[in-house]
């Protein structure tokens, strides 16, 4: 938790980001399938992802013979049977042994792709043996990763590189951003060659878990939980994205997977709990590179690694500490901690300016109950407002809610003078 | 078959003159000329929104809307093409078609016909009226799945009345079709003599009084969801936000059978026309229809393959869809034989008629991929899925629409409309469609999920192509449009036969036909 915060501080300062994954310089691969032109789905790379793409391709060549078949002959009697060309009108109208034939003969094709098929699902569906769990749950508009045998969890939110590009009149253009709109934060990072269970739910709203190189997706259901399976069988970075539509930026809640050799794996596994030494650890360190750092950068950063500098740590110890232990945080350390939250987490609705959008998405800059109405603005951004689009927000960390209510209550002149303090927080659960 | 034609006493029958005859009429053609004239308009405001999207679409970044308009945009676009274009389209032909062709003097409910029709602009009202409200319009996809719909905000109620209205206006009509074509046939006109047309329209119907109810329910369990805590869909309540995924696609699946089951009719009658030669197969042909209508009740899953139904409902539905292949392809078939050893000419409706069978082909095929569970794993809302029901909606159902106001025009204008008008609008939009839709397939397989507003920078070329090929289809309707208008205005004199190949009552009539037809019925050998 203190790290979290820590790497939080830091970018807000501008600071370089924290890293993902120190352990070793790792040369983990960007997929090849991604590319501009692209035309058909992916091999994949489990153990099930080539059995789909061959039953795709399989049923694709089918309907292409019967395509060309119907498009042949339609186009052969066009020109063959014209009235100009002086074709005159036969008058048999129907034909028992002709019909029965194609009736029978597509019939015994949908057996034939049947068959595969069949196989196919029992083998997708079964989810009874697995090595690892991880948990999965939809948000608007993020993703949550769970390890559940590990004590691991942490959101994974667009990248603000892509986040920066996607806004009307960006800063930068997504042309210029790398993976744009395909990259994250924290991405899920898991071992190859085992076998991983899925538990997919969701908080608020249906979405969709969909990596096409895994070879399948899946919904997340708010109260229920969704089961499958994958077994990765080559290390690489794999993208993929929300596929269903859960709201205003189900476009921007991309997935990024990490498949990395057992090794590797544990030693990030290891890098998790022994940055944390609690292994009770709210988000991997790395969890808000700065802005200033380019993505592909970040890309490299987050798979090859490089060593922590003594410089990170020093600079951010003071603020951790004094949350850590209950102390009071300065309102600085609030501000800077608030607007990293403020940027991840309200920004699309509410805006950059604090304005808001329209009636759904009220402003927060100059509203005069968010400046003076202390306790009702702890409520809404803790317990969300029920029937509509503002969640509960109370699965935030004490300092990220104290920071987050502070700068919204203080930022664009709204100027309350109002500080949260986590111990406030923790007194309002 | 023989004809009747009109005595001196019309003069008392003739239309009244201004606004009341069309707010108060009774008359069949009136109102068939009314719904379709609403589905056009429909058809360029539903187009309208189908702009917007292909220009947000058309480079990365958000470049003209916002997301949350954007979802808004796709939203209403389909329920403005189903509700507003496609089904009034196909209910303006049969109120028009279906007495003429069993000969019969009028629908069995007239005045239920007024009101249902009266119904939709009051609808449409409402559900476009909520793009001005605060929180905008419904932007949680014409599927309207809870939970994402329960965040609507004032559009919420508009839109479930509008549903509701919509839904009994639909009702209305299709009880009104069954009743006419049950009880209103000429003597001589068996159900087995019936132009496919009207037998399409005859299970249509029973589809409709079938599923729209449920429609009903489902978004009525929404309401009271939303305003009366209930818990029908809310699992903190102990319900089931993927049960009206179940109950809306029991109603949904055969709504798309709606969408083009009356294609298949005019098809039917308009292949046989310019071939020259019957229709091969017809009562295969009926059967294959009915088979199609049963099967549309239990196929239902295959829209929720995702959301982790049992192995054996996947399996089943899996099986029940391919099936559907089958008396599909039957058609598909039938209509190919048709055409072999005839001898055809190419006018524009059965221009659009040809293009209508190979390229629904396509859609058909594509939906076979999509009924295999395994893969749809991978196809489900994504592009791919997009490029298949508008190949069978767009260059399905709206290109029968098209072939159809064309084959009839002539008899309902009594001008023929400009021939080369026409042949433009058919290539125009025939090349443009396949441009605007088969990228598609390829975004889709390439990983382009449905309904964003903005894509990863892969997808950028395919957009591209497929807003160009938009644009151009858009501009081409606006050339159907001018056709029609040109052939009201007046035009050469179509002769009552108007296709040399025309078979069937109405083209016994004179056209344009006589505003009361068969007052008394004629007699069918």
């Amino acid at each position: 938790m203190n790290l979290k915060k820590l790497t939080r501080v830091l970018a807000a300062v501008g600071g370089p980001g924290l890293l993902l994954f120190s352990a070793s310089a790792l040369a983990v691969p960007e997929s090849d399938w991604r590319r501009p032109w692209g035309l058909n789905l992916p091999q994949g790379v489990t153990s099930l992802s080539e059995q789909v793409y061959n039953l795709h391709m399989l049923v694709f060549y089918i309907s292409l013979a019967i395509g060309l078949f119907v498009t042949v002959g339609v186009l052969y009697s066009v020109v063959k049977f014209r009235k100009s060309a002086g074709a005159v009108p036969a008058q048999w109208h129907h034909s028992t042994t002709v019909e029965i034939i194609w009736t029978v003969i597509p019939f015994l094709i949908l057996l034939f792709i049947a068959i595969p098929a069949t196989q196919t699902m029992i083998k997708i569906d079964d989810t009874s043996e697995y090595d690892m769990t991880v948990k999965v749950t939809g948000y608007q508009w993020m993703w949550e990763y769970e390890y559940l045998d590990e004590d691991i969890q942490f959101f994974s939110r667009l990248d603000r590189d892509s986040d920066r590009a996607r806004r009307r009149n960006p800063e930068i253009r997504p042309q210029d951003v790398e993976h744009y709109l395909l990259n994250v934060d924290n991405p899920l990072v898991v071992p190859v060659n085992t076998r991983i269970r899925f538990l997919l739910t969701a908080n608020d709203v249906i979405h969709a878990w969909w990596v096409p190189e895994l070879g399948w997706k899946k919904d997340a259901i708010p109260g229920f939980i969704n089961e499958a399976w994958a077994e990765i069988r080559e290390p690489g970075v794999y993208r993929g994205q929300c596929a269903e539509l859960c709201g205003r930026d189900h476009a921007f809640m991309p997935i990024v997977v990490v498949a990395l050799e057992q090794e590797d794996y544990e030693a990030w596994v290891a890098e998790q709990r022994g940055d944390n030494g609690t292994g009770e650890l709210g988000e991997p360190v790395g969890a808000q590179p700065a802005a200033e750092a380019g993505t592909p950068e970040q890309r490299e950063a987050m798979v090859e690694g490089a060593p922590d500098t003594a410089a990170d740590d020093a600079d951010t110890d003071v603020a951790e500490d004094a949350a850590g232990n209950g102390e009071d945080m300065s309102t600085d350390d609030l501000m800077a901690v608030g607007r990293q939250v403020y940027d991840s987490q309200c920004i699309a609705c509410h805006q950059a300016t604090g304005q808001g959008l329209g009636a759904a998405f009220p402003a927060l800059a100059g509203n005069e109950r968010v400046i003076e109405d202390r306790d009702w603005v702890k409520d809404v951004v803790m317990n969300g407002v029920p029937g509509t689009a503002m969640q509960a927000y109370a699965r935030l960390s004490d300092e990220d809610l104290a920071g987050l209510l502070t700068y919204i209550t203080n930022a664009w002149d709204n100027d309350s003078g109002e500080v949260f303090q986590p111990a406030d927080i923790q007194a309002a659960r | 078959m023989s004809s009747t034609t009109h005595d001196a006493h019309h003069d008392h029958h003739a239309p009244p003159k201004g606004i009341t005859r069309w707010l108060f009429t009774t008359n069949h053609k009136d109102l068939g000329i009314l719904y379709m004239v609403f589905a056009l308009i429909m058809f360029f405001v539903g187009g309208a929104m189908a702009m917007i999207i292909r220009v947000e679409l058309f480079q990365p970044g958000l470049t003209l809307v916002d997301p949350h308009f954007f979802n808004q945009m796709t939203t209403m676009h389909a329920l403005v093409m189903i509700f507003g274009a496609l089904m009034p389209a196909f209910t303006g032909l049969a109120n028009w078609l279906i007495p003429v062709q069993i000969g019969a003097p009028d629908m069995a409910l007239p005045r239920i016909n007024n009101w249902a029709f009266w119904l939709l602009p009051a609808g449409f009202t409402l559900l476009l009226l909520t793009l001005f409200l605060p929180g905008g319009a419904p932007a949680g996809g014409w599927t309207m799945y809870p939970p994402l719909i329960l965040q609507l905000g004032d559009a919420f109620p508009f839109l479930i009345f509008a549903v509701h209205i919509l839904g009994i206006s639909s009702i209305m009509g299709s009880i009104n079709i069954a009743a006419t074509i049950l009880n209103m046939r000429a003597p001589g006109m068996t159900l087995m003599k019936m132009p496919l047309f009207v037998w399409a329209w005859l299970i249509t119907a029973f589809l409709i009084v079938a599923v729209m109810p449920v429609l009903a329910g489902a978004v009525t369990m929404l309401l009271t969801d939303q305003y009366f805590g209930t818990s029908f869909f809310n699992a903190a309540g102990g319900g089931d936000p993927v049960m009206f995924q179940h109950i809306f696609w029991f109603f949904g699946h055969p709504e798309v059978y709606i969408l083009i089951l009356p294609a298949f009719g005019i098809v039917s009658a308009i292949i046989p026309t310019f071939a020259r030669k019957p229709l091969f197969g017809y009562s295969s042909m009926v059967y294959a229809t009915a088979s199609i209508a049963f099967l549309s009740f239990i196929v239902w899953g295959h829209h929720m393959f995702s959301v982790g139904m049992p192995l054996a409902g996947q399996l089943f539905f899996m099986y029940a869809t391919m099936l559907v292949a089958v008396p599909t392809g039957v058609k598909i078939f039938n209509w190919m034989a048709t055409m072999w050893q005839g001898s055809m000419t190419f006018e524009t409706p059965m221009l659009f008629a040809i293009a209508f069978v190979i390229l629904f082909t396509i859609g058909g095929l594509s939906g076979v991929m999509l009924a295999l569970a395994p893969v749809d794993l991978q196809y489900h809302d994504t592009y791919f899925v997009v490029a298949h029901f508008h190949y069978v909606l767009v260059s399905g159902a709206i290109f029968s629409v098209f072939a159809a106001v064309y084959f009839w025009l002539p008899k309902w204008t009594g001008n023929m409309y400009d021939e080369r008008l026409g042949k433009w609008h058919f290539w125009l939009s025939t090349i443009s469609v396949n441009v605007l839709f088969f990228p598609q397939h390829f975004l889709g397989l390439a990983g382009m999920p449905r309904r964003i507003p903005d894509y990863a920078l892969q997808f950028a070329e395919f957009n591209m192509i497929s807003s160009i090929g938009g644009f151009v289809f858009g501009l081409s309707q606006l050339i159907f449009l001018w056709v029609i208008i040109k052939c009201v205005r007046g035009g050469e004199k179509a002769s009552d036969q108007v296709w040399e190949g025309a078979k069937g009552l109405e083209w016994t009539l004179p056209s344009p036909a006589p505003y009361h037809t068969f007052e008394r019925p004629p007699v069918v050998k």
